[in-house]
């Protein structure tokens, strides 16, 4: 391999609490060393640029059967956004939801080197895999349904989490999964038969359990597994409005399971699950009672779910919620998808639009939120891709959230609304380079337990991203337009000790980056007998041999071994 | 000495029942358990048929005559890129593994890549990308759905055990099997008929014996009851309409008229005229009363509605009814894929370039347009000028128009026997039989991925799809690469197993990052 040295650079790296200092970086077999032969090594003169660790998106929606549905629902997304094929590179299409080549190559010229699939039913795990394999230059991993497994009822409703905590071990093993998430707890089991819960309380159907033990019981098992994330959640009530309530009595809900002061959960998508008012007609922002709340207590982290005005595909395994979005008309596809005994899906091309009193009052609560929450450790950037917008409108995102002049200027165009019913213009927050590199690679990285990802330190990753911002000269703030395209287009990427891009273009396409997944072994291993055999046969409709996700689904593969306390 | 092989999945139609149980014996399969009649006919004895293809072999002088791989191989890269406007056809009877490289090959190629679905399913991609669709898996319909409306299809013999393993007649968590009620009809039946021709032949009559008297009489009283009850609507009397609750007859052609009176009923509109379709609107009325009063509905839909007129428009109104239908309780509509794996390609195809079917790589990136890029469209034109055709049999099912134009160019084969297109070949290749005779991917008609096992060797010297895509590919990027033209990368081989580095343990997540010695120190400190 060859050894790279990055010189020169204004070097950001929280995690090791580095602000913009002028340093060199180097590089060797894939990793950062503390030095390398100046003579033998590539030399990147990083004078006046900034260099961050490779950026790690914690909630994204790129493979997977839902993903794909989308893809092939929407010949009229990717008309307008076709990829040319080159020498070095594949073709394809892009635009809310790009085929897997593209999501690769797109990703890498923003600078980020991980991406973690935000949902996928175990049953259709091969397939996200697949879809991971053909998504190059990234490292890669996905949660894995949990929450509405019937096991996973089954025996949270009977009280035993050990039983439990043996069976989603299990589970990850055999999707090769990287945590645990859970979807409208309860309410994808209810949507079987067309219903939905309602709050945290409500009893699921023919199960005798209510979300909020379904969520409890599996940070506990969690917990028990020590899974290197926690528990990654989708709260109930989602884009309803009045659901900011819903998501205070979850994170109340958690609050004496935090023992050690680290956070149990990760609640994914927030600005979706803060809406103030009654009705769509009263429509508000509870942003500052999240924030509020979240300020005060350290037993959570969140991402944004950033909306960014755009045409794109809103997907996700809330198949109720889907379904009410579809009722509130306006909307001629409607792809519902349930899978048998673990979850459901929904899919519905949407345009959030600057003067839709709605829309324009959801942007501004995703920023609300990320500007009042002081801690950037706790809310990391997403735009939930495609749900909100599509992963490459992350720098328009950065740029709101580190220049005031930015949200002036978009908030000109909103509908009122935007101004009226929440803080955002006067709030005058302008998050730093450090804050940033937080809030989108070391916080990231951090909450997702990968020690060797989102920083420099020696020992790291050598996924790095080096972009053309100089923090003496350019004021980001001021100057938002050139740091958006900086971000847009990093100088370079590197990806495992390889320069992948350079100016914004792919320049080798050959890393196929690794897969992670998390094998928890459990003192007693979950018991596979003929009972559990037959029981699987009467839930599923493939036998349990053939459940598993093998070695073939996984090119290359990255195991993380823990030790469970069960 | 023979050995059992447990759950094997069957790769021949859409339900992939991975439940069979197969006995090998000297590399043979000699017995199989839990299959159903299609299923044994390939995988005991279609299979090792005489008519497999075990050389490669080029027309030459007008016959067929085998050559070594290499040749074929060379031969088949010259003939496609020396080709204008190739197409790649076929793709539902192989694995996803072959199906990408098939899309590296036509993006290589600048070509037109299509699949199966254009001449079936096709109009009902084209009616999920118009509209959506509600679908769920098939584990979703055996646990919970107490109404099943199969609508022009035959399931009964196009899907052997869709009924048995995942509808009417399986045990659910919330619903029961039918099976003893359809055997207790059964046997009605068979002693009506029976009595039936007893009387006729006391009469002495010599008509046609009907033991069926109205064929589309009123719906019956059962269709109101609890528990699962199964309707089937077809333009003739089937096998499954026999195992039905009820059979709905209606005209042919007349499908999008029949649905769109059920959504008219659905949606309490009025219906001025008597007869839709050739039923009365009575009989539609409690069609539709059933549909709504159900807990869980589903409709599967066949050939018959998606290739008759009204064509996606028929698939179309189909989906708004179930669409409706989800207003007043829970209801689902899913295709009836034929091919075991023709819902892999148009996966695989749509991660790849974003589209499912119809695709053109002419102009360096991936155009889509069914009605151009179709492969009936393409040919019927003359658009292209060479064509690989694999794991399919356009030679017995396409128009002869097309196939004429298509044997004025020269013409690929991939598959495994002497089916009609081989014979076609101007260089055809032999190929193993995927599922049987190697391992790989295919997805259930509901998207679900599945492993196929691999039960016996193939014959020496055959290669897989997949490979042999990839030595056709590689030998293509040499020809381009010999004239100058610019080439794409071969991925590199992972072997899956080995990772980059040895599986490393993680330590558990640090609370407080502590600051690690850093690379190197500040050049200067000022």
């Amino acid at each position: 391999m060859t050894e790279i040295l990055i010189k020169n650079g204004f070097v950001v790296d929280p995690l090791n609490k580095i602000n913009c200092e002028k340093m060199d970086i180097a590089i060797k077999n894939g990793k950062v060393v503390a030095k390398v032969n100046e003579k033998n090594a590539q030399v990147i003169d990083a004078a006046g640029l900034t260099v961050m660790a490779g950026g790690v998106d914690i909630h994204s929606h790129v493979a997977g059967a839902e993903v794909n549905m989308g893809r092939m629902i929407r010949p009229e997304d990717h008309y307008k956004d076709p990829v040319r094929k080159t020498a070095l590179t594949r073709c394809g299409t892009g635009y809310s939801i790009p085929s897997t080549f593209v999501t690769g190559y797109r990703y890498s010229e923003m600078g980020y080197t991980s991406v973690f699939n935000g949902s996928v039913a175990a049953l259709k795990a091969k397939h996200a895999h697949e879809e991971l394999n053909d998504i190059p230059l990234m490292d890669k991993a996905t949660y894995i349904l949990t929450g509405d497994w019937w096991f996973v009822l089954e025996n949270l409703a009977k009280g035993d989490v050990d039983e439990c905590a043996r069976l989603v071990a299990w589970l990850m093993r055999a999707t090769k999964g990287y945590a645990i998430k859970i979807v409208n707890p309860g309410g994808l089991e209810s949507w079987g038969f067309g219903r939905n819960v309602h709050s945290i309380d409500d009893p699921v159907p023919n199960f005798g359990i209510t979300p909020r033990e379904i969520m409890r019981g599996l940070i506990k098992v969690n917990k028990k597994l020590n899974m290197p994330h926690t528990i990654h959640l989708h709260t109930n009530n989602l884009g309803v409005p009045g659901n900011y309530q819903t998501t205070l009595d979850t994170m109340k809900a958690f609050e004496d399971l935090s023992t050690d002061g680290k956070p149990v959960a990760h609640i994914t998508h927030i600005q979706f699950a803060s809406f103030k008012g009654e009705n769509w007609g009263k429509f508000k922002s509870g942003a500052e009672e999240i924030a509020k709340y979240m300020n005060a207590h350290n037993h959570m982290t969140l991402d944004m779910g950033q909306v960014t005005f755009s045409d794109t595909t809103t997907m996700t395994a809330d198949g109720p919620f889907e379904f009410s979005l579809y009722e509130l008309g306006g909307h001629n596809k409607w792809v519902n998808s349930d899978v048998e005994t673990e979850s459901s899906g929904g899919i519905i091309p949407f345009h959030y639009k600057k003067n839709s009193p709605v829309n324009a009052l959801q942007w501004s609560i995703g920023l609300e939120i990320a500007l009042l929450i002081k801690d950037p450790w706790k809310i990391f950037m997403t735009t939930d891709h495609p749900n909100g917008g599509p992963f490459y409108d992350y720098p328009k995102v950065l740029a709101w959230l580190y220049s005031k002049k930015a949200r002036e200027a978009t908030l000109k165009k909103c509908h009122k609304s935007a101004k009226k019913k929440s803080l955002l213009p006067s709030i005058d927050r302008e998050l730093s380079l450090y804050e940033i590199a937080i809030m989108t690679r070391a916080g990231t990285a951090k909450a997702l337990g990968l020690p060797d990802k989102g920083h420099l330190g020696v020992g790291a990753d050598a996924d790095v991203a080096i972009f053309n911002i100089n923090p003496e000269t350019l004021d980001i703030s001021q100057k938002f337009r050139t740091a958006r395209k900086a971000f847009a287009n990093a100088a370079y990427t590197i990806k495992d000790g390889t320069i992948v891009v350079k100016d914004g273009q792919v320049v080798n396409s050959q890393i196929p980056g690794r897969t992670f997944w998390v094998d928890a072994e459990t003192k007693d291993p979950c018991k596979i007998d003929d009972e559990m055999k037959r029981k699987f046969r009467d839930y599923w409709t493939i036998e349990f041999e053939n459940y598993p996700v093998t070695d073939h689904y996984v090119k290359v593969s990255d195991r993380l071994e823990r030790k469970a306390s069960v | 000495m023979s050995k059992i092989i447990n759950n094997v999945v069957c790769p021949i139609c859409g339900c992939l029942c991975d439940d069979l149980e197969v006995t090998v014996k000297n590399n043979e399969i000699v017995k199989m358990k839990n299959g159903c009649a299609v299923c044994e006919a390939k995988m005991v004895h279609g299979y090792k048929s005489e008519e497999r293809i075990l050389k490669p072999m080029i027309r030459k002088n007008g016959k067929l005559e085998p050559v070594s791989m290499d040749e074929a191989v060379k031969k088949a890269a010259q003939i496609l890129t020396d080709a204008k406007y190739p197409l790649l056809f076929g793709w539902s009877s192989t694995v996803n593994e072959a199906q990408r490289i098939g899309v590296e090959l036509a993006e290589e190629l600048g070509s037109a890549l299509d699949n199966c679905c254009s001449v079936c399913h096709g109009p009902s991609v084209m009616a999920t990308q118009e509209v959506g669709i509600p679908a769920a898996t098939l584990g979703q319909i055996r646990h919970r759905a107490d109404l099943i409306v199969y609508w022009a299809c035959n399931p009964w013999t196009s899907h052997p055990r869709h009924v048995e393993r995942y509808t009417a007649f399986t045990d659910g968590r919330f619903e029961g099997s039918e099976w003893k009620s359809y055997m207790n009809k059964m046997k009605a039946s068979a002693s009506r008929k029976k009595m039936d021709i007893a009387s006729k032949r006391i009469e002495r009559e010599e008509a046609q014996i009907n033991p069926q008297v109205e064929v589309n009489g009123p719906p019956p009283q059962t269709l109101q009851k609890p528990g699962r009850k199964m309707i089937v609507v077809d333009v003739r009397k089937t096998m499954s309409a026999e195992a039905a609750d009820y059979f709905m007859q209606i005209e042919p052609n007349r499908d999008y008229d029949v649905i769109e009176a059920l959504r008219c009923i659905v949606q309490d509109q009025e219906l001025d005229v008597e007869k839709v379709g050739g039923v009365p609107v009575e009989y539609l009325r409690e069609v539709a009363d059933a549909m709504m009063k159900c807990e869980f509905g589903v409709i599967y839909f066949g050939l018959g509605m998606t290739q008759s007129l009204g064509r996606f428009r028929n698939i179309e109104v189909a989906i708004a009814l179930a669409r409706d239908l989800n207003r007043k309780t829970k209801f689902i509509i899913s295709p009836m894929r034929g091919h075991f794996n023709v819902t892999g390609a148009n996966q695989v195809f749509a991660w790849q370039t974003g589209y499912p079917y119809a695709i053109d790589f002419s102009q360096g990136y991936p155009q889509f347009n069914p009605g151009e890029n179709t492969a009936v469209d393409l040919l019927k034109r003359e658009d292209n000028d060479a064509t690989l055709v694999i794991s399919a049999d356009p030679g017995a099912h396409f128009p002869s128009v097309v196939m004429k134009n298509m044997m004025k160019h020269p013409l690929i084969t991939i598959n495994p026997d002497m089916n009609a297109i081989s014979r076609l070949g101007d260089v055809v290749f032999p190929t193993q039989w995927c599922g049987i005779e190697y391992v790989g991917t295919a997805y259930r008609m509901d998207s679900v991925p599945i492993t196929l096992k691999k039960v016996v060797e193939a014959p020496p010297g055959v290669l897989t799809d997949e490979e042999l895509l990839s030595k056709i590919l590689a030998e293509v990027r040499e020809i381009k690469k010999k004239r100058g033209l610019p080439v794409g990368l071969t991925e590199q081989k992972i072997v899956h197993t080995e990772p980059i580095e040895p599986p490393r343990v993680c330590p558990a997540p640090v609370t407080k990052p502590k600051p690690k010695k850093v690379v190197k120190k500040k050049k200067e400190a000022a």
